[in-house]
């Protein structure tokens, strides 16, 4: 982990309260997709944790909803704004425990980790089937991207206004797969436990203090003793979660 | 040149900053980040007689200007401690450590100091008498110049280290529990513990910390805690190590001259990784700037 000041180069709006921010500084502290970074903002004390979506040597992709006022604030800082992140936490998802067809299933906010997992997964030669759920059709995207990744794409909504309708596990029946993860809201996780076939890895969300292992806020119990969701996680195996 | 140095108990430390029980683990997620030898001590996550997990999350909530956190003294226990901590921390730092002690009984306390004592790298005990995280724990204990005045004494009995009480600010006169402390032998006071805090969401309308309240620390109550430091700093003659809310050089001097010896950086350390390092590399300039030569001219200075 390291301290750096990022540059914003855009921050724009891609579906209801959802934004995409891009930033350039050093990014060679990342060593696995679902790594995260926390975001220091004028004005509020706590740092903010931010899943990277996807990152090439000098720029940071992050994808963020505005569920309160710091993400609010993230959402009006114009491009040339510098800010202070520290990069990167967390395990990531380990891609050397996935088969050869690995489900990807991302659930809203739970749906940006699993780009830059997708893009590693097919360049290790794997062949990815990917299900993104959402609410409605305006909550959807980044199905044409992973689509140009060149993934299996489903997007369900639970309305049925967009793709499939139902949850994430509604499109699961029909593909089979040999490895699977997972980010997204916990009702989510469990419907997911219900049914998966296969071992896999869900990437879990916490409040957070410091985000590096230091103030034990984001503990939780496993089979394995007490991991601390920031440091040990975010990305727990299947087989070691209690639920 | 000025003189940072200052002698804590009879231990000189090379600089009075200290990161707190609770913000700094037991050292080594810092030590990834710079060498922590360049602190005067720092007091390691506070530890009791059996394993906890605490409290259910969420147990961190955001308040203007710092932080509120029910953690409830999550720890190995302190047999895990001796056998795998201190061993681990010793490869990174080589300076006496402070040991942070709490308890839920008089037993409790003493158990877990006893096994801690001969512990070489243990420069310090400090015994947390004040957590408010835990049911019926901590909390009780400080909350009456008696019962505080109690766990010191039998700590004493069991320790040939200097002892350091840690008070809670949510009682009604410090200064009459810090002096039942001094009373029954401690060697220093360390004060504030955390204010009791509460935060509500307006989308749930429910308590954002699972167990409803926790500790409110950060930059909002550094005034609470000069104020308490002022006032024990007149009614005790042990020396005094001040926190709460500190987060620069010039907090420290602050803090130093209401009358602390030395000075606890906490939930600074959360939210800036670096923040204790760069505190022990600003303070000599920020010195200077106020025209201090020896920091040991400034404690209680403000009296």
């Amino acid at each position: 982990m390291k301290q750096e000041l990022f540059t914003i180069i855009k921050n724009e709006k891609i579906a209801k309260d959802i934004y995409l921010m891009v930033l350039s500084s050093d990014t060679s502290d990342i060593t696995r997709p679902d790594q995260f970074v926390n975001i220091k903002l004028e004005g509020q004390y706590l740092r903010r944790p931010i899943s990277i979506c996807d990152y090439d040597e000098n720029t940071l992709t992050l994808i963020y909803k505005v569920v309160g006022v710091g993400t609010e604030k993230m959402s009006s800082y114009e491009p040339g704004k510098e800010l202070d992140i520290l990069i990167a936490l967390g395990n990531g998802f380990d891609t050397e425990k996935s088969g050869t067809s690995p489900l990807l299933i991302g659930g809203g906010v739970g749906v940006p980790p699993m780009f830059n997992l997708c893009k590693k997964l097919i360049s290790e030669g794997k062949n990815p089937t990917v299900i993104l759920g959402f609410n409605s059709r305006e909550d959807v995207f980044f199905e044409e991207e992973f689509k140009k990744l060149g993934a299996n794409v489903l997007v369900t909504t639970a309305d049925g206004t967009y793709g499939i309708r139902g949850f994430v596990t509604d499109a699961m029946k029909d593909i089979s797969y040999d490895y699977f993860f997972t980010c997204g809201p916990e009702p989510m996780f469990r419907a997911i436990e219900r049914v998966a076939q296969t071992s896999g890895q869900y990437s879990f969300e916490e409040r957070m203090g410091c985000g590096f292992g230091a103030c034990m806020g984001c503990s939780c119990k496993t089979k394995y003793g007490n991991k601390r969701i920031c440091k040990d996680g975010p990305v727990l195996l299947r087989e070691e979660i209690i639920w | 040149m000025v003189n940072t140095k200052v002698n804590l108990s009879g231990i000189t430390i090379d600089n009075p900053i200290i990161p707190a029980s609770g913000t700094f683990g037991f050292g080594y997620e810092f030590a990834e980040l710079y060498d922590i030898n360049c602190l005067g001590t720092f007091s390691f996550k506070g530890t009791t007689k059996d394993p906890r997990f605490g409290n259910p999350t969420p147990r961190i909530a955001e308040c203007p200007m710092g932080m509120i956190n029910s953690v409830g003294l999550q720890n190995p226990g302190v047999e895990a401690v001796k056998a795998i901590e201190l061993p681990k921390l010793k490869e990174v730092f080589h300076k006496p450590v402070m040991a942070n002690v709490s308890g839920f009984s008089i037993d409790e306390y003493t158990y877990t100091c006893e096994a801690l004592d001969n512990e070489p790298q243990i420069g310090w005990f400090e015994v947390n008498v004040s957590c408010p995280n835990v049911h019926g724990g901590g909390m009780s204990f400080g909350t009456s110049p008696e019962s505080a005045a109690e766990v010191t004494r039998a700590v004493k009995k069991v320790t040939t280290k200097p002892v350091f009480i840690k008070l809670s600010p949510n009682v009604t006169d410090i200064v009459s529990i810090a002096k039942a402390c001094e009373d029954a032998g401690a060697d220093g006071i360390s004060l504030i513990n955390t204010l009791l805090g509460m935060r509500i969401d307006l989308k749930t309308k429910k308590c954002v910390i699972a167990n409803k309240m926790g500790g409110f620390s950060g930059p909002a109550i550094f005034p609470v805690a000069v104020r308490m430091v002022y006032q024990v700093y007149e009614a005790v003659k042990i020396p005094i190590i001040g926190m709460g809310g500190v987060s620069s050089a010039e907090d420290v001097i602050e803090m130093m001259l209401a009358g602390a010896t030395a000075v606890q950086i906490g939930a600074a350390n959360l939210v800036d990784p670096f923040a204790s390092r760069d505190i022990v590399n600003n303070l000599p300039q920020t010195m200077e700037k106020y025209g201090i030569k020896d920091l040991n001219d400034i404690i209680g200075g403000a009296h």
